[in-house]
This record gives C-alpha cells, structure tokens and sequence, in this order.
C-alpha cells in the first residue's frame, strides 16, 4: 500500500488511554491519499446496507422504549455482539496490533487490562442494573434518591464522557479516512456526523444495535483472516512466529518480555480501565436492550468472549505484521518528526494492521479492512450519540425539567432534537480540533466514568447508607479530580502545554479520583442527618428485593 | 411493589438461600478476577523478568505468553461458570421466590 505516506499516530481515536498515551496524539497534517476505489466500494456497500436496516428499523421504532432500548427485545447472544462492537472499536484494533507491533508482549499486558472488567462487572453490576433500570444508568442511581440532583449530576458526567469520546472518534475518523479513502479531512467529518444522526434519528437503538452486530461480525470475520493467513506463513507453530519476529525487529528479544512501567501508574490504570467500562453510559446502557437478567448475563459471557477472542487475534496480527510487513520492499517510509530523521511503517505503527491485510489478502482484502475499520467508527459514534441523547431527554427533560410529567411523544421528540444537535456539535468540535492532540480527551472519558459514574452506581446497588448528597457531592468529587489531575499531570501539563515537570506525576489518575469519590461519598453520606436521607435509606430493603429477584422490573414490550 | 409482596419476599427463606448464594458466588468470583490480574501487575511491576523469561531453554516463547492467553482465558470461563449457576440453580429460586410472593 504505497498510498499511505503522512506521520501520523492514529491511537488518539483509540478507546483508551493508554494506547493513546503510549504512542503519542495525532501528531501534525495527514497528507491526502489517492482515491482507494476497493475501500470506498465495500464502505458505500456497508452503509447502502445499513441504512436499509435503519429503515427497516424506523418502522418498528415508535414509542421511547423502542428508540432507547429497541424495546427490550434483544437476545443476549447478539446483544453480546453489540457490546463487543462497542469495545472492538477502530482503535483497539488499530492501537493494539500497533502496540504488539512496536512493543511485542507489553500490547498483551494492555488487552488484559481491557477484558478483566468485564467478568466483575458480570458478578456485581449486570443483572442489578437490568432489573432496576430502564433507559439510563441514571435510573438505577436515582432509584431511591431525589431525582433532579442525581439525574442533573449523572446526565453531565454522561455528557462529559460522550462529549470527550465524539471528538476523539471524529477527529480520528477524519484522519483515518484521509488516509485510508483519500478523501478530505473535513468531508470525512461531515459525512461521519450525518451518518451517524440518521442511525439515531431513524432507527433509534434497533438500528444502533444492528449496526454494531454487522460491523463486530465483519471486523472478527477479517481479523480471523488475517490471524489465520499469519499462522500459516509458520506452520501454525506460535514458538516459529515468535523467532522470526524476534529476529526482524529492531528491539529483538525484548518484544518477547514486559517493559518497564512505574507500579502506582500500572495499577491506577488497571483500575480506571477496570471500572471505567462499568461506568461507560453507551456501554450500560445495552443492559436495557434485553429482557430479563437471565439475557444480561448472558451478554455479558458471550461479550466477554467476543472480546478474549479479538485480543488474542490483535496479538497475532502485530507479531505477523513484525514478520511480514516490518523492513519489507514498500511498506516503510523515512519521515523527519521534531527534526529528526525516522524510518517508519508508511503512515505510522497504527497502520501495522492495514499493511498486513495487504500482505496476506491483496488489495481487495485491504479494501475490506479499510471499510471495516471506517464501519467501527460509525457504529461506535452512533452508540455515543444515542447515549447523550438518553441522558438530555430521559434524564434531564423528562426527570429535571418535567418532574416525571413529560409525555412519550415530547421525549422521543426531545431526544430526537438532541441527536441532530449532537451531530452538529460533534461535526463542528470535530473540525475545530482538527490540529489538536486528543489523547488526553479520552482518558479523560475513562477516568470521568471509573471516578464518577462507577462510584455513585455501585453504591447506589450496594451501600444502604447512600443518600443524595453523599451521591451529588461525591460523584462531582470524583469528577472535578478526575479532570484536574489528568490536566496538571505529564500528559496536559508536560507534552501539550510544555511545562518542564508536572504537579502530579502519574498518568493515571485513577487509583486517586476513585477514592476520593468513594471517601467523599461516604462521608457526606454518614453525616446527612436530614428527614431525606432517613427515608433514602428506608427505601433501600425493596430497591433490595427488586434488584435481587427482578420483581416490578421493566419487561421487554409486547411485540 | 406493594408492602405485602416485599414482606412476604424478606420472609421467606428461599429469598435468604438465594441472596447469600448469589451474592457470596458473585464476590467470590470478582476477588479471583481481582486476585488474577492484580497478582499479574504485580509481577509485572516488581518482578518482570520472571515473565520474561524464556518458557523452556532455547524457547523464542517467554513464560508471559501463556500467562496472559490463560488471563484472557480465565475470564472467559469466570464468566461462564457464574452464568451457569445463575441461569440454571439461582433463576429456579428466583421463580420459586416469584411466585410465592404472588401467591
């Protein structure tokens, strides 16, 4: 793939931090690449596709249970699909097999990191939340607590994450498709944002849901492909792979062990990636798309393994691209960056995956690969969009503003208005942070999740003593430190406004903001001695019960 | 839900059984998971070289590799193993519970 020139690092789209951190933010211009005609075909076939799914969808989205949760009548099986989509985004795909590809095992370490929440979030939050729960996680936090505080805070925590997620995933949508497509960074954009409210607008979490099965099952469909065609090339011997890897790369054996990583920075960011995913709006609320508990744990098992699966596969396809793609006639380009001469992979590590598809598939396989991961990002920024509509309409319009008196037709209609706004917003910060390093955006979103949202869910399930300013107050604890340690540590003060030394040293603020929350939580808790709070903490025995057995649980609706 | 299903419900034994099960297999569960993959940020914080290591003499293969497939591995069948139990014993209790309540 020659048409591939331009530095660029493409983990700032990337889910997570980490990858975004470990190979630095989008750095400087993408030159425009020549037209690719094999991607751009199989992309207008995915979307021709999707749309009608969308119209099929729009016909049986009417009332808000069917625009929020598609009316409750997803299987576990493919809402396990759906959540695996939502966490197999461009980025872990793209990042991951890049990480493996410069660092060999440590890409391991991070895919582990990434899967581990899932089974606790299984154990502890899964079927709690379906049964108290109806559109939001809003619902399970305020289920006992005052609705306009609790809802006002959950909604924005909800909208900071969603906000953060948008920009990172259209400014690296802009950047991939420039380069992968040879279309210009702005139409890219535009056409993300408009795609992305026609999903929402028309077919509401029916068509959202589909979309992302569709997409998850190509993406692991090719990944497959391209672990397979690695495997071959050896025998299908993994210990023939690892020598020829260790050979071609520059850092030989190293690849084959862990690098080196400060412990309190190792183990905050296993705890933000732990408990950011049970506190990530878009993916809790696919909880509320199926049934009964039965179907949300089953979810969870197949998502689960959806997701051990493609990590296992990323693994492969970066040691394959070590072997087949690295130093290889074409594939490699020298670029100058900060003044310095760097010989490279054309168009940077994260294009690792996408010259493998080429080596082993031909261009045709490119093609495909290339729409796949342009299919991830319309599906994931749909997940977003329609979670940030949720929270204005359901929590803020419908509980805030209408005190639980809005009708249906008004909320559809607000969440509707929402989805056009959002698009909007999201095309033109899109646009506006275009030259901008976005790594630190998305940590944010992890961190803001696991230091604010997860906090104030899981003790809302689990602590009788919870009461609504110990809820209000800690979860903007949890938040405002969130923000201020990742903006006053090496990542925000250091590399983007160039201060010499940071005021606080890690890069990971997690394992800090998650205490202060639950501390502050606690303590405004304990010490609430108002009539509210005695009678918050009397209505926990049959918010108990419910959550237990399911009894007066949202059903899925009739048809 | 009315007072009368939530009393009947917190008195009847089989609630207790099934509360004590679930919550008990659910927290035993999530500490292994934790238990798992912080023990691994550990070695690898204080002690990498014990998964850099090469698996047998003369192996390309470190001992971190297997160690991470079977991590991913582990919570593959965590999840499997709690989803039995809940879908098959915890749910027959459930509906016992459910029905009596309604009863």
């Amino acid at each position: 793939m020659k048409k591939c020139t331009g530095s660029l690092a493409l983990a700032a789209l990337s889910l997570f931090p980490v990858l975004a951190f470990a190979s630095g933010a989008i750095e400087g211009d993408v030159k425009q690449q020549a037209t690719n005609w094999h991607a751009i075909i199989m992309f207008v076939v995915f979307v021709a596709f999707t749309m009608g799914i969308t119209y099929w969808a729009a016909r049986r989205t009417r009332s808000a249970s069917d625009f929020y949760t598609a009316g409750g009548g997803i299987s576990g099986f493919q809402n396990g699909l759906a959540i695996a989509g939502d966490y197999m985004s461009a980025a872990s795909f793209l990042g991951i097999s890049a990480m493996v590809f410069d660092k060999g095992f440590d890409g391991l370490i991070y895919s582990i990191g990434f899967l581990v929440g899932w089974p606790v979030i299984l154990f502890l939050v899964a079927e709690r939340l379906r049964n108290l729960g109806k559109y939001t996680f809003a619902d399970v936090a305020s289920y006992r607590l005052q609705q306009t505080p609790v809802r006002s805070f959950a909604a924005t925590s909800t909208l900071m994450v969603v906000a953060m997620y948008l920009i990172a995933q259209m400014v690296g949508a802009g950047k991939l498709i420039q380069l992968l497509f040879g279309m210009s960074y702005s139409s890219a954009v535009i056409m993300v944002g408009i795609l992305m409210v026609c999903y929402v607008l028309f077919g509401g979490m029916l068509a959202t849901t589909w979309v992302q099965i569709i997409k998850a099952v190509l993406l692991l469909c090719g990944a497959s492909f391209m672990a397979f065609m690695v495997l071959s090339t050896v025998g299908f011997s993994p210990e023939m792979m690892f020598e020829k890897a260790v050979a071609a790369h520059a850092k030989h054996a190293a690849i084959m062990a862990p690098g080196k990583a400060d412990p309190v920075d190792s183990i905050s960011l296993g705890m933000a990636l732990m408990f950011g995913t049970a506190g990530l709006p878009h993916i809790l609320m696919r909880f509320f798309t199926v049934s009964d508990a039965k179907e949300a744990r089953k979810s969870v098992f197949y998502a689960t393994g959806f997701i051990g699966y493609f990590y296992i596969l990323t693994f492969i396809i970066g040691f394959g691209a070590i072997m087949l793609v690295l130093n290889q006639p074409g594939m490699m380009e020298t670029v100058t960056k900060n003044g310095k001469e760097v010989h490279q992979l054309i168009g940077g590590s994260n294009m690792a995956a996408i010259h493998l598809a080429n080596a082993v598939g031909g261009d045709m396989f490119l093609g495909f690969i290339s729409a796949v991961a342009f299919a991830t990002i319309l599906a994931v920024v749909a997940g977003l969009a329609l979670s940030g509509a949720s929270a204005v309409s359901h929590d803020l319009y419908a509980s805030v503003i209408m005190k639980g008196k809005a009708n249906e037709a008004d909320e559809i209609r607000v969440s509707k208005i929402t989805t056009v706004v959002l698009g909007i917003i999201a095309i033109v910060l899109g646009l506006v942070f275009e030259k901008q390093n976005i790594a630190f955006m998305v940590g944010l979103a992890f961190s803001i999740a696991a230091s604010a949202n997860f906090p104030i869910l899981f003790l809302s399930m689990f602590w009788k003593g919870l009461t609504t300013r110990g809820a209000v107050i800690g979860g903007f604890v949890g938040l405002v430190s969130a923000i201020l340690l990742i903006v006053v540590g090496p990542t925000v003060w250091v590399d983007i406004m160039k201060h010499p030394t940071a005021l606080f040293p890690y890069k990971n603020p997690a394992i800090f903001s998650i205490t202060l929350a639950f501390v502050s939580t606690w303590l405004f808790s304990v010490t609430d001695k108002s009539k509210s709070a005695e009678d918050e903490k009397a209505k926990f025995d049959a918010q108990f019960v419910r959550s237990m057995t399911g009894i007066g649980a949202t059903g899925a609706s009739k048809h | 839900m009315n007072e009368d299903v939530l009393k009947k419900v917190q008195s009847n034994p089989k609630f207790k059984e099934l509360v004590h099960k679930k919550t008990s297999l659910g927290w035993q569960l999530s500490i292994v998971m934790l238990v798992i993959y912080y023990g691994f940020t550990l070695v690898l914080a204080f002690s990498p070289s014990t998964l850099g290591a090469p698996l047998a003499p003369g192996m390309t293969m470190t001992v971190g590799i297997p160690v991470g497939i079977l991590i991913i591995l582990s919570a593959f069948l965590l999840t499997g193993l709690y989803v039995r139990k809940a879908n098959g014993e915890f749910d027959q209790l459930n509906r016992e519970i459910v029905e009596e309540a309604q009863k």
